[in-house]
């Protein structure tokens, strides 16, 4: 197990990754991916089970799918920094004749990716299918995703939590980035969700809240909490309440920085709010 | 052949948003609507000024398709707002049966779509919209070409009756028609005769060919260039008038070559007087991340694909 120092360490090199990657081409996706930043860390190097090497069954091991794929920049640097690609490819995002792409994609061939994401709301279906392909290839291992709070208002999230419970879904762990915001504003404001908690468990699902969702011991012990509940018979939910843009004072508690990137004076004092810590790529 | 002057760039979403506000001053029928994306759709004004005619709906197109469907019942004008793929793609049934078959006076406007949208990548970059749309029966199909002409196109389609989807895009480009030209849906606009081969392009793709036109003009080659604004209903009768005199065709736009306006053309010709022609457009293939500029390029969607399209067609007069 890494020390909690080791990712607390990665949990900031991750940030600053973020951050460079979306200056670097004046666009992309800061808010809500540094607001997922320990939850990413933690999924990877703590929490899942995961094989050598990359191969698109992922037999026998542990799953992830980004629903919610605007967030790509922290994907990206967590998959970079775990070793499936190399992280001077970071280099390259967004740019032409990338394997990363504004939003993951499999067309590519990017080592991490099982399925293309950024028109949201599909992840949660896709799993779905690789969980109950897990049942039937026996393998034991489990299926993790994670969705945008404002993702939930598509329809096609309520069929598949209709579904998932219907079915037994049990070894599939769904969190939600709770971060209150989406791109028009605050999601209460935009449409509100009303009481996910009771919305999930009326659809059958088992529920786990994160209150300190960029707090990476807390999201630790959420998570496991999660895990030790999966094949009882429930698909379970995380709630996970973040703070769009933690880590970066100016981003936090706004849907401001869902979409844009800081200009070079905003990056220096981003940077400089998480100094380097295992090595800039 | 005639010369256009870039007016000064600008998005063509923003003529889209112009038109709207302007529409919410004159005409106290039309609504608006969109899915978490005001900003990206320049819906401001019209919301700032008309808030109780604005719906809000958060990130759930299917639902927006539907509802503006039923605010027609009761003499609303819906103008629902997202990118080109959620506006499609992501709602093609309810659009089907809600709207087109139902025949209500929804008008789907659309932005970012084709590859111009950039660094988004290919997940949101839509190269099939123009096809799917057409193919319903009774939708109005319309790709204007720079912010003056998505501004008239937006305020002509309030005064039109029956679905329609307008089409258009994300980045700064030229703006080069004159500001008060009227849109008339349906008809083509001659923007530059010529005797040697026509190009017929539409959206974003106009400028381009005017730029291919006046180089090869340097070449000694005449080239006709028709603005086709509306992709359908489909004024055939503009482009068989020009390949009679100029015996070859190029036609371009920012789309799958396949579904587009070049099949709509080609499917019009072969029926009428069967014609030379090439096609620019993307070759069935998704798009990319990069800038607009380096994926109009890598595509063949440039200025120079459409030279080189002109030179292979003239070939084959
Ligand atoms: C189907 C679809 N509709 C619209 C969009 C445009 N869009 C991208 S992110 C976003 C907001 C997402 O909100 P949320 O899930 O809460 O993510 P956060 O802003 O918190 O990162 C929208 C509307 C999209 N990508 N896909
Ligand atoms: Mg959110």
């Amino acid at each position: 197990m890494p020390k909690l120092q080791e990712l607390q360490d990665l949990t900031v090199q991750v940030r600053r990754d973020i951050l460079r990657m979306v200056h670097k081409v004046n666009s992309g996706h800061p808010g809500g991916s540094l607001g997922c930043t320990e939850f990413m860390v933690a999924l990877y190097n703590e929490l899942m089970e995961l094989k050598e090497g990359f191969d698109m069954d992922g037999k026998d091991e542990d799953l992830f799918f980004l629903s919610n794929g605007h967030i790509s920049p922290v994907f990206y640097s967590v998959l970079a920094r775990k070793g499936y690609f190399p992280i001077e490819e970071l280099n390259t995002f967004r740019l032409i004749d990338s394997r990363l792409q504004g939003h993951p994609t499999t067309h590519e061939g990017l080592p991490g990716v099982r399925i293309a994401s950024g028109s949201l709301g599909q992840g949660m279906s896709v799993a779905l299918g690789a969980a109950q392909a897990k049942k039937l290839n026996k393998d034991s291992k489990l299926v993790y995703t994670l969705h945008g709070d404002g993702e939930l208002q598509e329809g096609q999230n309520w069929e598949a939590i209709m579904y998932a419970a219907g079915n037994k879904v049990d070894n599939l762990i769904s969190t939600i980035d709770y971060n209150g915001q989406q791109i028009d504003g605050a999601t209460e404001d935009v449409l509100p969700l009303g009481n996910l908690k009771e919305k999930f468990e009326a659809f059958g699902w088992d529920v786990v809240d994160i209150e300190e969702g960029n707090n990476i011991e807390a999201v630790i012990k959420g998570m496991k909490e999660a895990k030790s509940r999966t094949g009882k018979g429930k698909p379970v939910c995380v709630l996970l309440h973040t703070v769009m843009g933690n880590g970066v004072d100016f981003m936090m508690y706004t849907h401001a920085w869902h979409g844009k990137a800081p200009n070079d004076e905003q990056l220096e004092n981003a940077l400089s709010q998480n100094p380097e810590t295992i090595g800039d790529y | 052949m005639k010369k256009y002057i870039d007016q000064g760039k600008n998005d063509t979403r923003s003529g889209f948003g112009a038109g709207l506000a302007e529409l919410g001053r004159s005409n106290p029928n039309v609504v608006a609507l969109c899915a978490d994306l005001v900003g990206s759709l320049k819906m401001e004004k019209f919301i700032e000024e008309n808030p109780e005619r604005f719906f809000q709906i958060g990130i759930a197109e299917a639902n927006m398709m539907g509802i503006a469907a039923g605010l027609t019942i009761g003499g609303k004008i819906p103008f629902t707002g997202t990118f080109a793929n959620f506006s499609t793609g992501r709602v093609y049934d309810q659009i089907r049966q809600s709207i087109a078959y139902s025949n209500k006076n929804v008008k789907i406007c659309a932005s970012h779509a084709g590859v111009t949208l950039g660094e988004d990548g290919a997940t949101h970059q839509i190269l099939e919209d123009i096809g799917m749309m057409k193919m319903l029966p009774g939708m109005t199909v319309i790709n204007p070409c720079d912010y003056n002409q998505t501004k008239a196109a937006t305020i002509a389609i309030a005064e039109h009756e029956g679905p329609v989807y307008l089409r258009f895009g994300r980045p700064k480009v030229a703006n080069f028609t004159p500001v008060d030209q009227k849109f008339e849906i349906g008809k083509a606009l001659m923007l530059s005769e010529g005797t040697d081969v026509t190009i017929v392009a539409t959206g974003h793709l106009v400028w381009e060919a005017l730029i291919a036109a006046e180089s090869l003009e340097k070449q000694g080659i005449s080239a006709e260039v028709i603005n086709i604004h509306t992709i359908k209903p489909f004024d055939g009768e503009a482009i068989l008038k020009s390949v009679k005199k100029t015996g070859c065709i190029v036609s371009a736009e920012e789309h799958n070559y396949m579904g587009g306006l070049g099949e709509t053309v080609a499917g019009y010709l072969s029926t009428t007087l069967p014609t030379p022609q090439e096609f620019v457009g993307t070759k069935d293939t998704f798009g990319e991340s990069g800038t607009p500029e380096q994926l109009m390029a890598k595509y063949g969607l440039d200025n120079q694909a459409i030279e080189k399209a002109v030179l292979k067609v003239l070939k084959r007069k």
